[in-house]
């Protein structure tokens, strides 16, 4: 067998409503977990790109892409490792005031994380920190040892670009384009 | 430019599509259309036959059926809420055996979409997930676009259902028309352009193969390649398997033609496709029926899969080269590319088997000479009544095996079955649709006692428009296929599966059918030829003996070449 990776599925497609059913159906059906998603406009106009995280094997990940990309109103659909792709998340923190000012190590994770503090008042402060899920979960871990000190978190899904200079698509539509 | 409302558009647009025949019910959240509708099949101005159905999962199993005979795009046009929710079970069906049918169905207005409003259900969430394109229309000016890209779409490539969500606002409301012809769609690509290179590869394999074997599928159809698939077998001296649902892909009387593949298909091909060198699959998709245990199944051999849908490569069967194009194309292609062989002693070798099949299961069911009527010698001896020249239209169950295994066939399209699906009720709307489909062919629908009752409201339709279909009722008062089941795994427990049957003469009297029964084996041809001399529809009601089973057989989870001659209880 496999092993199972984190693969990140990229998709093109044109502007209409309805397809993210359409692509989250091909994932049910297969019963993979999707970890993280995110929809965006492309820089083509009228294409929108949908980036989806989940843990699966190659195999699957082939087989999952081209049925996403049987579907009419899909531009293209491609599976990318890690290493392929320059990828990031963002965290927002809601933390307590009084036990941040309490406890100075946070302060000093925060800083050692690279995160911002972007508003502060006597009740509560917010941090944003982007990065890495890893580097995002250390500092969750690194504050959560203080207890209640977190109101609330939140995490982005991974957005990403591909290592290849252009949009994989831009090619795509430009051969399409000239049939018209 | 002079306006319109949206279902005149509507009409327009059919007519634009060259549509003639329509299977339909009406409905409130329809009614404008079905008001169009009137001038459009009746008086000078008429265009349209339409088929009143008993119920609209008839409508779509007979534009199933129409599509599956005539290779033209079925239409089915129904109100919305339960109306379209009836015609979801031929939806899938139609997704699954790639037929290309378009569902025209009512929708509220748009005014009032997501309230709950009467009749109103979330047909494109519905149905996304079980049709090629789904589409709401919500305004008239975009009746003209939407229904050429559904014809676009259901008939392109790899064909399948459409459904276009009708708002009534749109039916009513006022638009120019001009007629619209889509065939290009630019995130789809229904005939992809064939890879020379893997043309090259698949012939140096064919090439080099000492026992290759082809299986063929329903693709050869679809792509009107049979006489592109002979001439690639016959130039390599390859022999063939057929799916059910590419029976007549290949003329059975062929020289090539070794039978059918799968669960319930011939002996010698299943022992073959464990022996062979190279394995060429032509519009087929392996499915679970034919393949038995895949982790088992054609290890050892090299496999070229010929398929105009990228996503059907590697879906179940690891190839070593795929084609990926229209096999009216890929064949022709590949025919220029491979040497002329011979493989008589490869073929030869299928004969012991296939001598054995004969003896032991062939003969029995087909030439019995005591004992209640089978189902294989009704089949056997209706195709030889007909010149093996008639469409067979099956139901789901034994009957649909057994007529399938016994028919023959020697035109093409001549057989319409719901494969992928196996739905019951099936085989006599799809009847309907296909005496609509190719009037000039005879068509013959073997039901079940049970099936046939899940669909027994069309002799409704067939009485009123006295459609010619000779049906074949084969009466084991059994959900045999279950039964069979039950009897070998389940430790003969028949739960709920007898059958306590009407009298099928007072029916089919009640519709104005004509009816003869057949108990006794030497009234059968004669019984045969009175249906197949009556002009309109002939209820021929067969009884069969009860218990008998489906020969022979790969039982779920063995490997094709575990096949049983007989089975045992
Ligand atoms: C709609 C639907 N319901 C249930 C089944 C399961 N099923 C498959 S074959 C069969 C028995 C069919 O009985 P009958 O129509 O009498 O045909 P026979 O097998 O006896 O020829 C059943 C219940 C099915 N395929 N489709
Ligand atoms: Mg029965």
């Amino acid at each position: 067998m496999e092993e199972n990776k984190l693969y990140t599925i990229q998709v093109f497609t044109e502007n209409i409503v309805g397809i993210l059913n359409q692509i989250t159906a091909v994932f049910t059906r297969r019963q993979i977990n999707i970890e993280s998603l995110n929809v965006s406009p492309s820089s083509i106009k009228g294409v929108h790109k949908y980036t989806i995280t989940a843990y699966s094997t190659e195999e699957t990940m082939n087989k999952v892409v081209k049925q996403i990309e049987k579907k009419i109103d899909v531009v293209k659909a491609h599976y990318y490792l890690n290493d392929d792709l320059f990828l990031v998340e963002v965290a927002l923190f809601k933390l307590s005031t009084p036990l941040v000012m309490a406890h100075p190590e946070i302060s000093r994770a925060i800083r050692h994380a690279n995160a911002r503090i972007t508003e502060v008042n006597e009740t509560f402060c917010i941090v944003a920190l982007e990065g890495t899920t890893e580097h995002i979960l250390d500092l969750f871990y690194e504050i959560n040892k203080v207890k209640d000190c977190i109101l609330q978190f939140t995490r982005s899904g991974r957005i990403a670009v591909t290592r290849s200079c252009q949009e994989e698509v831009s090619r795509f539509l430009h051969e399409r384009g000239e049939e018209i | 430019m002079d306006k319109i409302t949206g279902s005149e558009a509507l009409m327009r647009a059919l007519k634009n599509e060259g549509v003639d025949t329509i299977f339909g019910y009406p409905g409130g959240a329809i009614m404008p259309v079905y008001n169009a509708l009137y001038d459009y099949t009746r008086g000078e101005n008429k265009a349209f036959e339409h088929i009143l159905v008993r119920h609209e999962q008839a409508a779509t199993h007979a534009a199933e059926g129409y599509a599956r005979v005539s290779g033209k795009v079925g239409v089915t046009l129904v109100t919305s809420g339960p109306g379209v929710m009836n015609t979801i079970t031929g939806i899938a069906d139609a997704m699954m055996d790639s037929t290309p049918i378009v569902v025209i169905a009512g929708q509220v207005g748009v005014n009032v979409l997501g309230t709950d409003a009467f009749q109103e259900v979330d047909l494109v969430g519905v149905s996304q997930p079980i049709s090629k394109w789904s589409y709401q229309i919500r305004r008239p000016e975009d009746v003209a676009w939407a229904v050429s890209r559904a014809f676009y779409i259901a008939s392109s490539g790899r064909p399948g259902p459409v459904v276009l969500d009708f708002a009534k606002n749109a039916q009513t409301g006022m638009c120019e028309y001009e007629p619209v012809k889509v065939d290009f769609i630019r995130s789809y690509i229904p005939y992809p352009d064939l890879n020379m290179d893997a043309v090259k590869a698949a012939a140096e394999l064919i090439n080099n193969a000492k026992k290759p074997i082809a299986l063929v599928g329903q693709g050869v159809e679809l792509g009107n390649a049979q006489e592109e698939l002979k001439a690639f077998l016959e130039k390599a001296d390859i022999p063939a398997g057929r799916t059910l649902m590419g029976l007549s892909a290949l003329p059975s009387n062929h020289p090539l033609n070794m039978g059918m593949l799968g669960m319930h298909g011939s002996y010698s091909v299943n022992h073959k496709e464990q022996e062979c060198d190279v394995l060429i699959a032509i519009g087929m998709r392996f499915s679970d029926r034919v393949t038995g245990d895949i982790s088992r199944y054609a290890k050892q051999a090299k496999v070229i899969h010929l398929d105009i849908d990228p996503s059907e490569i590697d879906k179940n069967v690891k190839t070593t080269v795929a084609v990926v194009a229209d096999c009216k194309v890929s064949l022709p292609a590949l025919t220029e590319a491979v040497n002329e062989a011979d493989h008589t002693e490869w073929k030869e070798s299928f004969q012991p088997l296939r001598q054995e099949e004969i003896e032991h299961v062939i003969t029995p069911a087909t030439k019995p000479t005591s004992g209640p009527l089978l189902m294989g010698e009704v089949a056997h001896d209706v195709a030889k009544a007909t010149n093996s020249e008639s469409i067979l239209v099956t139901d789901v169950g034994q009957n649909q095996l057994m007529s399938a295994r016994y028919f023959k066939y020697h035109k093409s399209r001549s057989i319409v079955t719901s494969g992928g699906m196996g739905t019951m009720g099936y085989g006599l709307p799809a009847a309907m649709g296909a005496c609509y489909g190719a009037p000039e062919r005879t068509v013959c629908c073997f039901m079940g006692d049970g099936g046939l009752q899940m669909s027994i409201q069309e002799f409704g339709t067939i009485m009123e428009n006295r459609i010619p279909v000779k049906m074949v009722l084969l009466n084991n008062n059994y959900l045999g296929n279950v039964r069979q089941w039950q009897d070998m795994f389940f430790g003969k427990r028949r739960s709920f599966t007898p059958m306590c049957n009407p009298d099928f003469k007072g029916i089919a009297e009640a519709y104005n059918i004509s009816y003869r029964s057949v108990e006794e084996r030497e009234d059968l041809a004669d019984a045969i030829q009175e249906m197949l001399n009556t002009d309109g529809p002939f209820l021929l009601e067969c009884a069969i003996k009860p218990d008998a089973n489906v020969e022979p057989m790969t039982a779920p989870g063995m490997a094709v070449d575990e096949m049983m001659l007989n089975v045992e209880c």
